[in-house]
Formats: structure tokens, C-alpha cells, sequence
């Protein structure tokens, strides 16, 4: 059963996941092993703010004043952005 | 012959680091060459420090210290360290024997990023015929134990074949039970030694199918608690794999001597000619070297590869497969349907598999012909 990532959730990346800046391809990536996704602004915005214990409902607070998008919106966008990578491993509720 | 334009190339995305062929094991379809590389031709720490830092430069996110046994050098953690600085993701493939907790931990603080365990079986009598080592598998489960305490993220990898395919159940669970993120369950892979013992190893397709049902149920079931990544044989397949995702595209590899592959089996290939990472930079050798020129993009193809759809997909297959079982390396993969000695492959596979396994070559150092 796959852990179910809701509003409430803090989402932290997983311990052998490592959120980097490719310097040469100008880019942000998740690397994990044998496994490398690059990441939107929107996917950086929400993974450079897991692990701060902030929770899914305040990290798309603060991208809806960043990106300047309505508040429901984003929180669809990020709780399906996580769900997918809490799937894969790559990120965990700490509140569990 | 015509190689691939001169055109300015992406930069490789992870580096192989074959550190050295020494292990203490001698499993049947170990990757490394017949010719294994003596302790007296291995790459110095400082060479690989600057291998780690060009690797870095040029764009290369990933390293595999791997081997033979990485932990058979004694500066393992100078060169996770140099790695870890050079802003390489650091992951060691070890078989976890030459390992013991204060070493994990000083590891871990050089800043090794992941640790891939191998085991060879769920069960220890097995595990420990497939490694020619008695005792392996119990130190193996102790090692995992410790892999977890130090705080190290593991996965276990097993290479599957007909003596332990019937227990991918059992694998499974011994992976949650060892508190792996990851579980990587991959087929043998027939060149160099396992294609040596070929006819000891090949599953039935029958069993084939049984375990990939098995790892596809599985991995529904484990979403978010274990990944499972999974390498089919490509004996019973349709078409090949893109064999280290297309040749100079992605790998780069070090050989423990120093030579820059395009991927570990390389050298079988007669003809090419291997830079050394003393006096080639990993960027020269990546961008003009006519090792990995020669078969980068398409332009290499013959019939039927040239004019399919699937040639940027899976890049005509593995060219050291092409040259084990059709003598050549520039012709099609025998592992596509579209290749004229597939059905004979096929046929081979079906009687190896359906016969009594001979016994096993086990990897030696003094069965191939040693590099000097
Ligand atoms: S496959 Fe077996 S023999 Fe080969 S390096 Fe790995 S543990 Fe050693
Ligand atoms: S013919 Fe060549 S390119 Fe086409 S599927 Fe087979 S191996 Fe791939």
C-alpha cells in the first residue's frame, strides 16, 4: 500500500535522494540511484522546501504567491507532484 | 567504416568506476572480462582523484565505484570523498565482504551518497554455491543489518538465472526484511562470463514469465515502500534493450587499468582502440575518441537497423552482444526478431535452459588471460 500524501502531510526527500544544480546543463535534478530527474521551476520550487517541516497545504501557499496563481490550483498541482514522487520513493511524510 | 559527424555531443551522465577486478568471489556471470586486470595494473588514488574531478566538469552527475570488490582498495574512502567533492552523486556496488561497520561509517562520512548490496540466492546454500564462497551469504545479511545502522540507504541487487528465479518471492521479502529502499532484479547478462556459462544459467521462458508476473505484482503491492527496478534477459525478447542506453550516450567506464570504455565489455570489440585516462581527458576521449565515435548515433547501421523506426529507441542493441553471437559488431543485435540468426538463438535458449545445467566456470583470475 502506497503511502497517501494529503494537506497535510510534511514531505521530506527520502535519504538516498539528493536534490542538486547541474551547473554545466543549467538545470535542477533529483538524483537517486541509477535514477535522474530533472526538475520545472514548479517541481524545484516544491522539493527545495521539502524537509523544512512545512506542510503540503503551506508549501503551495507559498508558490501561489511566487508563481502568483490561485491557491486551490497549485495545491492539486503540488499534491499530485508528490504523490507521484512519494510512489516512487523519493519523498516521505515525516509526520508517519 | 564511417563513423558519426564530428557535431558537439551532451556530456555523459554517469561514470562506471571499475576501481579493481579483485573480489573475493567468483559468481559465474560476474560482468568483468575473461582477462581479468591484476592488483599491479590499478590505477593509483591520485589518478582517480582527477578522473573524479574531470568527470565533474564535464557535466557527469553519477558514480558507480564498482568492481570486481571496491572495498579491495584500501583508499576506497579517499576516493568516495574526492568523488562526494567533485559533486558526483556516489553510489558503491559492492558484494559487501571486505566491509565491516567502522568502515561503513567512515564511508558514510566521506559522503557516500548509496550502497548496492548483491546476494545471490534467499537461501544460504545456494547463495553461497552461485558466489563459490561458504559462508558469503550469512556475512552479506550482517553487513545489510550494518548498512541500515550507520544510516547508509541500500539496495539489494540480485541477478536472477535458473538456480534462484523460483524464489523472487522470497527475495522480495528479504529485501523489506533488510529495510532496502530499492531492489534491483536483473537477468544474467550472457557476455563474458555469463555467456561462458550460458547453458549452467538460462531460465525456461516459462520461468521467465512466472518471475516477471511475480515482480509486476510486487511492485503495484510496494509503491512507496520498495522500488523494484527489473532487467529482463533479452534472450526471449522481441527487440534488444538500448544496451547502456545507446553507445556513447550516457556511460562512460574506467577500467581498473585505466582504459575509457563505452561500456565494461567493450574491449571484446577487435578493432577499437581504448584511450587511457592517463594521458586522454574523459572529455576528449568522450568527444573525439574513435571508441566511442564509431558507434555513437546511427550512422554505423546496417540493414535492418538502418531504415527501422526504432533505431534512436534502442540503437540496433548491444554491440558486444552482436559480436559474441554474430561475429560481428556492426551488424544487428541476434537479441531483435528482425536479426537472421534470431530463431536460431531462440532454439539455443530453449535446449540449453530445458537440459541439465553443466557445471558452473567459476570466475578466476588465472582461467583467462591476465592483462600483464
Ligand atoms: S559479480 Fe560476483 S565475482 Fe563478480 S565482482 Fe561481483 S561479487 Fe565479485
Ligand atoms: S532492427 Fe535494429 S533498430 Fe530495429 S528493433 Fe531491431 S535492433 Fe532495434
Amino acid at each position: 500500500m502506497s503511502p497517501q500524501i494529503n494537506a497535510d502531510s510534511r514531505p521530506a526527500l527520502a535519504t538516498h535522494v539528493r536534490l542538486q544544480h547541474d551547473g554545466v546543463r543549467q538545470q535542477w535534478v533529483v538524483q537517486a540511484p541509477e535514477r535522474l530527474f530533472v526538475l520545472d521551476d514548479v517541481a524545484h520550487a516544491v522539493l527545495s522546501r521539502c524537509g523544512n517541516g512545512l506542510t503540503v497545504a503551506e508549501i503551495a501557499d507559498q508558490l501561489g504567491i511566487e508563481f502568483d496563481a490561485p491557491a486551490d490550483e497549485i495545491r492539486g498541482d503540488v499534491l499530485e507532484l508528490l504523490q507521484d514522487l512519494a510512489d516512487k520513493g523519493i519523498v516521505h511524510d515525516q509526520r508517519a | 567504416m564511417t563513423s558519426a559527424p564530428e557535431s558537439p555531443v551532451d556530456p555523459p551522465l554517469a561514470l562506471l568506476a571499475e576501481l579493481t577486478h579483485r573480489c573475493p568471489l567468483r559468481c559465474p556471470y560476474c560482468s568483468n572480462p575473461l582477462a581479468l586486470a591484476g592488483r599491479s595494473t590499478e590505477l593509483t588514488t591520485e589518478v582517480w582523484l582527477d578522473v573524479f574531478a574531470q568527470a565533474g566538469r564535464l557535466g557527469i552527475l553519477q558514480v558507480h565505484l564498482s568492481g570486481g570488490e571496491p572495498a579491495a582498495r584500501r583508499d576506497l574512502e579517499a576516493l568516495v570523498a574526492g568523488a562526494r567533492s567533485a559533486g558526483l552523486y556516489t553510489n558503491l556496488i559492492t558484494s559487501g565482504l571486505l566491509l565491516d561497520r567502522a568502515r561503513l561509517e567512515r564511508l558514510r562520512q566521506a559522503g557516500l551518497d548509496h550502497v548496492q548490496l548483491s546476494v545471490q540466492d534467499s537461501e544460504p546454500c545456494g547463495a553461497d554455491r552461485i558466489a563459490g564462497f561458504q559462508g558469503a551469504h550469512e556475512r552479506k545479511l550482517a553487513i545489510a543489518a550494518d548498512i541500515r545502522a550507520v544510516g547508509l540507504p541500500l539496495t539489494l541487487n540480485v541477478v536472477v538465472h535458473r538456480h534462484n528465479i523460483a524464489r523472487v518471492p522470497e527475495l522480495i521479502d528479504l529485501a523489506l526484511a533488510l529495510d532496502a529502499a530499492r531492489l534491483e532484479v536483473a537477468h544474467a547478462q550472457y557476455y563474458g562470463w555469463g555467456l561462458a556459462n550460458r547453458a549452467a544459467l538460462l531460465p525456461t521462458r516459462a520461468q521467465l514469465e512466472a518471475a516477471t508476473a511475480i515482480v509486476t505484482q510486487a511492485r503495484e503491492r510496494l509503491k512507496g515502500r520498495l522500488a523494484i527496478d527489473y532487467v529482463p534477459p533479452d534472450y526471449y525478447a522481441r527487440r534488444p534493450k538500448a544496451c547502456m542506453g545507446g553507445w556513447g550516450r550516457r556511460f562512460v567506464a574506467v577500467a581498473p587499468d585505466g582504459a575509457i570504455l563505452p561500456c565494461h565489455a567493450a574491449r571484446t570489440i577487435p578493432g577499437l582502440e581504448f584511450p587511457d585516462v592517463r594521458q586522454t581527458s574523459l572529455a576528449d576521449a568522450w568527444q573525439h575518441a574513435a571508441a566511442f565515435t564509431h558507434f555513437r548515433g546511427t550512422g554505423w547501421m546496417r540493414e535492418p537497423c538502418r531504415s527501422c523506426n526504432r533505431r534512436e529507441i534502442d540503437w540496433g542493441g548491444c554491440r558486444c552482444q552482436a559480436l559474441a553471437l554474430a561475429g560481428a559488431a556492426d551488424v544487428v543485435d541476434p537479441a531483435c526478431s528482425l536479426s537472421p540468426l534470431h530463431e536460431t538463438l531462440v532454439a539455443v535458449a530453449e535446449g540449453e535452459s530445458a537440459s541439465p545445467p553443466p557445471a558452473f566456470r567459476y570466475r578466476s583470475l588465472s582461467e583467462g588471460p591476465k592483462i600483464a
